[in-house]
């Protein structure tokens, strides 16, 4: 059912593919300040990846991916789980937030914390579920 | 400090032994570790894995028995261990005589069980599942019983029941069996209900949770208002989980369980876990004209039904379901009585039991086990064939009929003599004579017709059975013998503490074999001569009961499939009203049930005001008719792909409203998910039939009218929440603390990651099993998936219950195709479709 992209399509899903991903990982990076986070910036990179799979169909955006998006919720559910450990340790309770500045060489702070791990899980469930979704309907019209 | 002191309310409370030990909840957890590890060690050890396992009931055995010293002394042993502090449950465990003589039994029997079912399931490929089961069983039960805090009773109490409905439906590819546990379950869980309500009514009004200050507290739990409903309420718990009459019947029907299981769970401990919670509560609750009376009556007449049943029946097993029905009636009885004389007849006759009917249902399981039946009446001459066999079930029978000098003997004349010399009404009295006749009768039955006469021939050659198999019989049945001869010592040691901890003061007696010439005697002497002569005439007695049986057929087990019957009946009538398939069907039930019960609290709650300050700007009024104009379009147009932009351009006009009122996080996630959505309706376009108009324009007028409804309710509802605070919002402290506390500037992202981080774990577990829900539904293809069944691979699935597979012999309830909304026609025909 699905017809072949057309070649203007091809070239602008090549080139926007990567820069959508790249935004994404902006978005959710920034997204304690300013307007993103772990959600927005999952459905920007499902939004990538659905524009490659119109594009060039199922089977090509799985080799793209390489990792079965089913797999992505997983491993974005363990992380999002596991960021909620390091309070435990501490005695406080469940989820609180806990902050780790990382002082580089050149005098700019890094602030790791369970909440952007937290972010990072919401990231890849989001991206996951999308994608499987859109990828399990699309093989279903491929056949 | 001196033990016995002149109050009875201070009895508990001066003889106390607190510790900071946890010992005890350390030997209930090992159970259920043990138990987590049978597959690893059945894995590495095979069949020697039950006698291995065996070693840790015994072993506890040992350790409850070092305490019987100091509990007959008549103190009470405590361990405390908070669990939830904030809602008052704790772990904490309490031991005193009726604990440890439970504590015992279950131990006790509980290591001869696991040798028992580790020969009679042989080779079962089942055997570990089996034994992870009865071990957890093990746990719990010991839980149940030691379980000072009444929340933490109850947990285990379920426990039981859980772990009996599994057992009793081990041989799960039958559906009779699978029919018995669950009735099993349904009468014991919703008994464990009431329960619980009653627990919380008994903790509400003593204003505690823990049994020990329940028993401390001066209060007088029996004249408060509540006093009845909270009665009936745990009653009904107890009754339900011992069998007591009118919900005995689904005791006999468990015996499709395992034998072990029978003989351990279903005689010796799980149904004496209502009269022990009875036994428990009877200080506090007891001694009412309305204890006296439910307990006495229902436990009386039990205990005939049980007694009037099993001489009805021919299966050994069914015999000994029924007798037990009878001996927990018996005790229900006992604790009605509420005297001195009937505490100590109440807790002499628990033991009794459970160590003759433990033995007697192995000894039925060896007989079905090696012969092949368990019918009484294929039975006979086995005593040459199996003579150890023969004589543990004449020794047991002995104890069961209340024969010197066994204990059941001694259990028996106190139990008569505790009755003659109560001010119960005669027919009372009767019930429980013409009862003692019966189980005379019952124990003959059992002991003489399998193992004398002929022999029979049986589907198995019959042979003594091994020595696994002999060990809990033989243990049991001279410990009947040895307690009957040695009646004083047992009492003092054992039997009395239990009785003192019932009686709540200690106890001014003994037990002995011998009572000298008295009306309990002359009664076991009439009973036992009717009984031998009924025993004769069994034939005929039963062929003239069986005039009754249209009678029994109407009993409470009736009762009990009628009550199932009509709930499959309602859910039915309550699906197909309101679950019948069609999409715009569920949407209206939902928008409207909200529409009512929203318009009515807020036109009751609130007067609406109209005190807008009205000053739009002329791009809002643009935006506001652009998404009107969407909506509309959505709703009127005759293409599908036309309805899917417009529906486009509604999320798009929302979104534009998001960023004009400054909420960028919110416009940019609204605009994505409008974007997916999009793609996601163009891939399932092509899946959808063609477009057509299923609906009447009366249909469409009602639709409309239910859409108007909402919509000026959900403005209705902003004017108010615009016009009235309730509360404080929490939004400023969220602002104000957004950077301080959280680091972060973006407070919808700090909501979401920080402050509700707990709501958005949840929100993305959801997301994923609704990603897991849709791609199952579209992946999964009957003939390629293993365990798939027919409807895999369809979107929808049909509403009703079609999924019976051939061995089950529920009927399917209705036609399928009698279910004919249009969504439903459609979708067959896409199935013929594809």
């Amino acid at each position: 059912m699905m017809k072949p992209g057309t070649l203007i399509l091809h070239v602008a899903a090549r080139f926007l593919v990567p820069l959508q991903l790249v935004f994404s990982v902006f978005l959710l990076l920034r997204g304690h300040n300013e307007p993103g986070g772990g959600f927005i910036a999952g459905l920007v990179a499902s939004g990538a990846f659905a524009l490659y799979l119109f594009t060039f169909g199922a089977a090509v955006t799985r080799d793209l991916m390489r990792v079965d998006p089913r797999n992505f919720i997983g491993v974005g559910l363990l992380i999002a789980m596991l960021s909620a450990f390091p309070a435990w340790f501490h005695g406080q309770a469940f989820l609180t937030a806990q902050w780790w500045p990382i002082l580089l060489p050149g005098g700019t702070e890094i602030k790791l914390s369970t909440p952007l791990f937290f972010d990072i899980g919401v990231y890849l469930t989001v991206l996951g579920s999308v994608m499987t979704m859109l990828v399990a309907l699309t093989e279903t019209e491929e056949r | 400090m001196s033990p016995y002191s002149e109050c009875c309310e201070g009895y508990a409370l001066i003889n106390q032994l607190e510790g900071s030990e946890e010992t005890m909840q350390l030997a209930v957890l090992l159970i259920f570790i043990l138990a987590a590890c049978v597959p690893w060690l059945y894995g590495k050890h095979k069949d020697r894995t039950s006698k291995l396992l065996a070693l840790l009931p015994a072993g506890l055995t040992l350790w409850f028995a070092q305490f019987i010293p100091e509990i007959a002394s008549g103190n009470t042993i405590i361990h405390e261990h908070a669990w939830i502090p904030g809602l008052d449950i704790s772990f904490t465990m309490m031991l005193d005589g009726l604990s440890l003589m439970f504590a015992l039994l279950i131990c006790f029997i509980g290591t001869f069980i696991l040798i028992y079912a580790g020969n009679y399931l042989k080779g079962h490929p089942s055997l570990p599942r089996f034994l992870v089961i009865l071990m957890s069983f093990m746990g719990s039960m010991l839980g149940l019983v030691l379980s000072d805090n009444l929340i933490t009773l109850f947990v285990f109490w379920e426990l039981t029941s859980i772990t009996s409905y599994l057992l009793i439906g081990f041989n799960h590819h039958q559906a009779d069996v699978r029919k018995a546990a669950l009735q099993g379950l349904i009468v014991t869980v919703a008994g464990g209900l009431a329960l619980l309500a009653g627990l919380v009514m008994l903790a509400y009004v003593s204003g505690s949770y823990s049994l020990q200050e329940i028993f401390n507290s001066n209060q007088v739990l029996t004249e408060h208002p509540l006093y009845a409903g909270m009665l009936i309420c745990l009653l009904l718990g107890a009754f339900t989980k011992s069998a007591q009459f009118p919900f005995h019947f689904w005791l006999p029907n468990a015996m499709a369980a395992p034998t072990p299981v029978s003989a351990y769970l279903h005689s010796a401990t799980m149904v004496k876990a209502g009269i022990y919670l009875m036994a428990r509560l009877q200080p506090e609750l007891g001694g009412t004209a309305l204890w006296m009376t439910l307990l006495t009556s229902f436990g009386a007449f039990t205990m005939f039904t049980g007694a009037f049943l099993a001489i009805r029946s021919t299966d050994l097993k069914k015999l000994l379901a029924y007798s037990t029905v009878m001996a927990l009636g018996t005790l229900t009885l006992l604790l009605g009585i509420g005297t001195e004389l009937a505490m100590m007849a109440f807790a002499a006759y628990l033991v009794g039991h459970s160590l003759y009917k433990g033995a007697l249902f192995m000894l039925a399981g060896i007989v079905d086990h090696e012969t092949g039946t368990r019918d009484v009446t294929q039975l006979g001459g086995l005593r040459y064939l199996m003579p150890i066999t023969a004589i543990c079930t004449l020794v047991a029978a002995f104890s069961l009929a209340g024969l010197p000098p066994l204990f059941g003997f001694v259990a028996k004349e106190l139990m008569l003599d505790a009755l003659v010399q109560s001010s119960l009404s005669k027919w009372i009295l009767l019930l429980v004579i013409a009862s003692s006749v019966l189980v005379v009768a019952v124990a003959a039955i059992i002991a003489i017709k399998p193992f004398f006469g002929t022999l029979q021939s049986t589907p198995k050659k019959a042979h003594e059975a091994p020595l696994e198999l002999l060990a809990g019989p033989v243990v049991l049945t001279s410990l009947s013998l040895l307690m009957g001869l040695m009646p004083g010592l047992a009492g003092q040691w054992f039997v009395l503490p239990a009785a003192a901890s019932v009686w709540s003061q200690p106890i001014d007696g003994y037990l002995s074999l011998w009572h000298g010439f008295n009306w309990a005697l002359l009664i076991s002497f009439i009973s036992l001569g009717l009984g031998i002569l009924v025993f004769k005439r069994w034939e005929s007695v039963r062929s003239i009961l069986s005039l009754l049986n249209p009678l029994i057929q109407r009993g409470p087990e009736a009762g009990y499939f009628r009550f199932m019957d009509g709930i499959v009946y309602i859910a039915q009538w309550q699906t197909s009203l309101l679950q019948n398939g069609s999409m715009r069907s569920y949407l209206r039930t939902i928008i409207l049930t909200f529409v009512l019960l929203t318009g009515y609290t807020l036109t009751q709650r609130y007067q609406l005001h109209w005190n807008w300050d009205v000053s739009v700007y002329l791009h809002e009024i643009i935006v506001a008719l652009l998404l009107v104009t969407a909506a509309v379009t959505a709703c009127i147009t005759h293409s599908r792909l036309g309805a899917v932009a417009a529906m486009g351009v509604v999320g798009y006009a929302v979104a534009l409203f998001f960023t004009l009122f400054s909420a960028p996080d919110l416009a940019i996630t609204q605009i994505l998910v409008e974007t997916l959505t999009v793609i996601l309706l163009v891939l399932v376009l092509f899946r959808l039939p063609g477009f057509g108009n299923i609906s009447t324009t009366a249909e469409r007028g009602r639709d409309a009218a239910v859409a108007i409804l909402t919509g000026i309710l959900i403005t209705l509802l902003i004017m108010v929440t615009i016009d009235i605070q309730l509360f404080p919002p929490i939004s400023d402290y969220m602002i104000e603390n957004s950077q301080p506390l959280a680091y972060g500037r973006n407070i919808v992202n700090v909501i979401l990651v920080d402050y509700r981080a707990l709501d958005t774990l949840g929100e993305i577990f959801v997301l994923a099993l609704a990603a897991m829900g849709v791609y199952a539904m579209i992946k999964f293809r009957p003939d390629t998936a293993p365990g798939a069944n027919h409807y895999a691979g369809t979107l929808i699935l049909p509403p009703k219950n079609t999924f019976t597979s051939e061995n089950d012999d529920v009927t399917p309830l209705t036609d399928p195709d009698q279910f004919s909304s249009p969504s439903a026609q459609l979708n067959k025909h896409k199935q013929e479709d594809v």
